[in-house]
C-alpha cells in the first residue's frame, strides 16, 4: 500500500542526500519525494510517497527518525490530509484536435501555460490519481514530454467544538 | 562572555581537552599539516601514530570497548580519509563510539578534484551514526561538541568530521559550548512504565524463562543489573557474541552464546523457552538463524535503546524502548516474587549433558581449543581477548570463560579481518592492569601486520597469538560443508610467512610450536615479558572444524554437533 509521509528535517547540507541514501541503503521503495522550504527558514518539509507492508513503513519511519536531522516524521496515511502535485504536460497538436485537448485540460482544472505551432503545454495540479487521470486520457494526442513534481502533503487543520463555537460567536452566526 | 581569538587548529585542540580527549590515534599528512604542527606543543594528549589509518580507526574502537569512553582518530584528507572507511563501517555495525576527524582541501577546492581530495562525508554516510562537514570556523567548537554527544550516547556509533584546510587556519573568537540542543535527536532513556510492569508481571508468571543479552547490556554499562535481576531470580542467560561477559560465564546460571555456532543447550532453551527476554540484543541472523523458527512457542520482550531495532527481524510480544540499564534496574523491583523455573532447568541441565563442548584432546594433536583452554585456565577468565574473525572467533567465544564485560573484544556484525592486531593495542592504551591478548588466525594476522610496529614502539605488552590453521578456516569450513569441498583460495600454507621471523623483525619476542606439552611453558615466558609485545604462534591442526553450527538460515534441528565419520554415515 502507498503511503504519504511527511517529514520535518533541518534545512542543511547533506540532509536530503542523507534521507535518500537511508532509502537506497535499506532498500526502501520511493515513488515521489519532494522538499521544500517551510514557514521556518532553518526547516524544510520533504514529502515522500513511499510503498511496502505495515511492516516495511513501519521501519521506513524509525529509520528516518533516527536521522539526526530529521525533526518530525509523520506518516499521514490514515490522517485527514490535503495532497497535490503538479504535473507539466506538452502534447503534439494536430489541426482539428487542439480545442479537444484544451477541451480535456478544462475538465482537469488545468491551465495552458505554453504553445506554439506544434506542441501545446498544459499544467494540471491535484491530487496524484487525478493527474494520472488527466495523463491516461491526453496520451492519446501523443505526449511529447512531461514532467511530475511529486506529491505534497500537509495535514487538514483540525477544528474542535469549542473553536467553532468560538467562530459562530465571534461572527454572530446562526446555527 | 567572549572567548580568547584562536586557529582553528588550536580550536581544535582545546575542544579535546574539554572532552577529556587522553589519547588520539593519527596519521598526518597534507591537509592536516596545522593541526600536527599545533599538536606537537599539545601535552594534555597522546598521539599515537599508527602505521595505517584502518589499524587508527580499529585502535580507537578497541579502545573505546575496553574503556566506555570515546575512541579519536585523526587523519588527513583522501587517501587518509578512505583508510579509515573499514574500521568506521566496523564501529557502525558493532556501535562503537568514535570519532574520526578527516583533514580536508580548503573549501574552495572542494569539488575541484584537488590532490587528495575525496568526498568523505558523502562516503562515509550510510557508515556513520552522523558526519559534519565543517564549512566555518565559527562551527568547529558547536560540531566537535556535538559529534562527542551523538557518538556516545543512545546506541554509540562511529561521528566523522571532516575538516577542511582553510577552516583549520582560520581565526575566530572561541567559546566551547557547555550544552548543545539537537532537537532531532534524543534517545529514549527511560522504559515506558506500563511496559515494565507488563514485561515483570509475564516474567513472574514465566515457566521456561531466558534472558537474551546482547553487547547493549555492557555498553549502558548495565552488567550489575543484570547480575541483580538474574540471580535474585534465578534466571538462565544466554548471551551474544556481543554480550560476552555482560554475566559472568563461569556461573552456572551463563548458558554461553546462543546462535549458529552457540551452544547446544542455550540453542534448545531458546527454542523450548515459553518467555524471551531480549536485553540489548538485535535478532541479528548470526543468532535467529531461520526467523520464522527462531523461539517459536516464546512470548518475546524486546529491551532496545533503538527503536528500529524493534520488529526489524523478528516481530516481538512486547517492545520496550529505553537504556537496558534503568530498565533492568526498574524489572528487578517491579518482580516481587521470583518465577518457578526448576523444572526448567533440569531440562536445561539435561541439554548440557547431552552434548556439551569437547575437543578430541589425547592424539597429541596441538588444537586452537586446547590453547584456549589453557588461556583460560592461565588467566583465570580475567584477561581482555580481543580476537579477530573466523574460527578462532568462534572458539574464543566458546571455551573461554569471560568473567567481566568489555573483555571480550571483537569485531561482530562487520565481521573484519584484521581487527584484532590494532584493536588490541587500542585495548591495552586503555587497560593497565590486566592482559591484553590479540588473537587471530593466520589469514586475518596479515590484514594489519604493520601495526606490530607500533605495539613495540609503544612498548605494549600485548600477547599476540597467532592461530595458525595454514587456511582460511572458517571459509574452509563452509567449503568443506556447503561447497563440495571445493577448497578453492583458502589454502595459506604454502604462501604463509614465517611469522616468528616477521615478529622478530618488528622486535617481538615470539615463540611457535606444534605441540600441545609447549602450549603451558611457553605461556609462561609470555606472560613474564611486560615491558613490549611478544607474538606466540600456534600452529594447529588444519582440518578442525566448529561445532556445533546451524547452517545459515536453518533451525536448530540442521545443527549438526560433530563432523560426518564416512564410517557412521553408511
Amino acid at each position: 500500500m502507498k503511503h504519504t509521509i511527511s517529514v520535518l528535517v533541518e534545512n542543511q547540507f547533506g540532509t536530503f542526500n542523507r534521507v535518500v541514501t537511508m532509502f537506497s541503503g535499506k532498500g526502501f521503495n520511493v515513488h515521489s519525494l519532494s522538499i521544500g522550504e517551510t514557514e521556518t527558514a532553518e526547516i524544510s518539509r520533504m514529502t515522500i510517497v513511499t510503498e511496502g507492508e505495515e511492516k516495511i513503513i513501519e521501519q521506513v519511519v524509525k529509520q528516518l527518525n533516527r536521522l539526526i536531522d530529521t525533526i518530525k516524521v509523520v506518516d499521514l496515511t490514515a490522517q485527514p490530509r490535503v495532497e497535490r502535485e503538479l504535473a507539466l504536460i506538452t502534447i503534439y497538436y494536430q489541426k482539428g484536435n487542439r480545442a479537444d485537448i484544451v477541451s480535456v485540460c478544462e475538465i482537469f482544472r488545468g491551465n495552458v501555460v505554453d504553445i506554439n505551432n506544434k506542441t501545446i503545454t498544459l499544467e494540471i495540479t491535484g491530487p496524484p490519481d487525478k493527474i494520472d487521470a488527466a495523463i491516461n486520457v491526453l496520451e492519446a494526442y501523443g505526449i511529447k514530454e512531461m514532467a511530475r513534481s511529486g506529491t505534497v502533503a500537509l495535514k487538514r487543520g483540525e477544528q474542535t467544538k469549542a473553536d467553532k463555537k468560538e467562530l459562530v460567536q465571534k461572527n454572530n452566526l446562526q446555527v | 562572555m567572549k572567548g580568547p581569538f584562536l586557529s582553528g587548529a588550536e580550536i581544535f585542540f582545546e575542544c579535546l581537552k574539554r572532552e577529556k580527549v587522553e589519547v588520539v590515534f593519527g596519521y598526518p599528512g597534507g591537509a592536516v599539516l596545522k593541526l600536527y604542527e599545533k599538536l606537537y606543543d599539545v601535552d594534555f594528549l597522546k598521539h599515537i601514530l599508527v602505521r595505517h589509518e584502518q589499524g587508527a580507526t580499529h585502535m580507537a574502537e578497541g579502545y573505546a570497548k575496553a574503556s566506555g569512553k570515546t575512541g579519536v582518530v585523526l587523519v588527513t584528507s583522501g587517501p587518509g580519509a578512505t583508510n579509515t572507511v573499514t574500521g568506521i563501517a566496523d564501529a557502525y555495525m558493532d556501535s562503537v563510539p568514535i570519532v574520526v576527524f578527516t583533514g580536508q582541501v580548503p573549501t574552495h577546492l572542494i569539488g575541484n578534484d584537488a590532490f587528495q581530495e575525496a568526498d568523505i562525508v558523502g562516503i562515509t554516510r550510510p557508515i556513520t551514526k552522523h558526519n559534519f562537514l565543517v564549512r566555518d570556523v565559527h562551527e568547529l567548537a558547536t560540531i566537535i561538541k556535538k559529534a562527542f554527544f551523538i557518538a556516545s550516547t543512545g546506541r554509540p556509533g562511529p561521528v566523522l568530521v571532516d575538516l577542511p584546510k582553510d577552516v583549520i587556519n582560520s581565526l575566530c573568537e572561541f567559546d566551547y559550548p557547555e550544552k548543545i540542543e539537537l532537537r532531532g535527536y534524543k534517545p529514549t532513556l527511560l522504559g515506558h512504565q506500563n511496559q515494565i510492569k507488563k514485561a515483570a508481571d509475564i516474567i513472574r508468571n514465566a515457566k521456561r524463562l531466558l534472558f537474551y543479552v546482547g553487547g547493549g547490556v555492557i555498553m549502558s554499562g548495565g552488567d550489575r543489573e543484570l547480575r541483580l535481576l538474574a540471580k535474585e531470580n534465578n534466571i538462565p542467560i544466554t548471551m551474544t557474541l556481543q554480550g560476552l561477559g555482560a554475566f559472568p560465564m563461569t556461573e552456572s546460571q551463563s548458558l554461553g552464546m546462543l546462535g549458529m555456532h552457540g551452544t547446544y543447550w542455550a540453542n534448545q532453551a531458546v527454542n523450548n523457552c515459553d518467555v524471551l527476554v531480549s536485553l540489548g540484543a538485535r535478532f541479528d541472523d548470526r543468532v535467529t538463524g531461520k526467523v520464522d523458527a527462531f523461539a517459536p512457542g516464546a512470548y518475546k520482550i524486546h529491551v532496545d535503546i533503538d527503536p528500529t531495532c524493534i520488529d526489524k527481524n523478528v516481530i516481538v510480544d512486547l517492545p520496550i524502548v529505553g537504556d537496558v540499564k534503568h530498565v533492568m534496574a526498574e524489572l528487578a523491583a517491579e518482580i516481587t516474587s521470583p518465577p518457578d523455573l526448576d523444572d526448567w532447568w533440569t531440562q536445561i541441565e539435561k541439554w548440557k549433558e547431552e552434548c556439551p563442548l569437547t575437543f578430541e584432546n589425547n592424539d597429541g594433536k596441538l588444537r586452537t581449543q586446547y590453547v584456549l583452554d589453557r588461556l583460560n585456565e592461565f588467566t583465570k577468565g580475567e584477561a581482555v581477548i580481543v580476537t579477530d574473525v573466523g574460527q578462532h572467533q568462534m572458539w574464543t567465544a566458546q571455551f573461554y570463560k569471560f568473567n567481566h564485560p568489555r573483555s571480550h573484544i571483537t569485531s561482530g556484525g562487520l565481521g573484519t579481518m584484521g581487527f584484532s592486531v590494532p584493536a588490541a593495542i587500542g585495548a591495552a592504551f586503555a587497560i593497565k592492569d590486566r592482559p591484553v591478548i590479540s588473537i587471530s588466525g593466520d589469514g586475518g594476522f596479515q590484514m594489519n601486520i604493520q601495526e606490530l610496529t607500533t605495539a613495540v614502539y609503544n612498548k605494549l605488552p600485548v600477547k599476540f597469538i597467532i592461530i595458525n590453521n595454514s587456511f582460511l578456516g572458517m571459509v574452509r569450513q563452509w567449503q568443506e560443508l556447503f561447497h563440495a569441498e571445493k577448497y578453492s583460495f583458502t589454502d595459506l600454507g604454502d604462501s604463509n610467512p614465517d611469522f616468528c621471523k616477521v615478529g622478530e623483525a618488528f622486535g617481538l619476542k615470539s615463540y611457535s610450536t606444534t605441540k600441545p606439552e609447549d602450549v603451558d611453558p611457553i605461556l609462561e615466558e609470555a606472560f613474564s615479558i611486560n615491558d613490549g609485545p611478544v607474538l606466540i604462534e600456534f600452529k594447529v591442526e588444519k582440518e578442525d572444524m566448529v561445532f556445533p553450527i546451524i547452517p545459515s538460515g536453518a533451525t536448530l534441528k540442521e545443527m549438526m554437533t560433530k563432523r560426518l565419520d564416512p564410517k557412521e554415515m553408511t
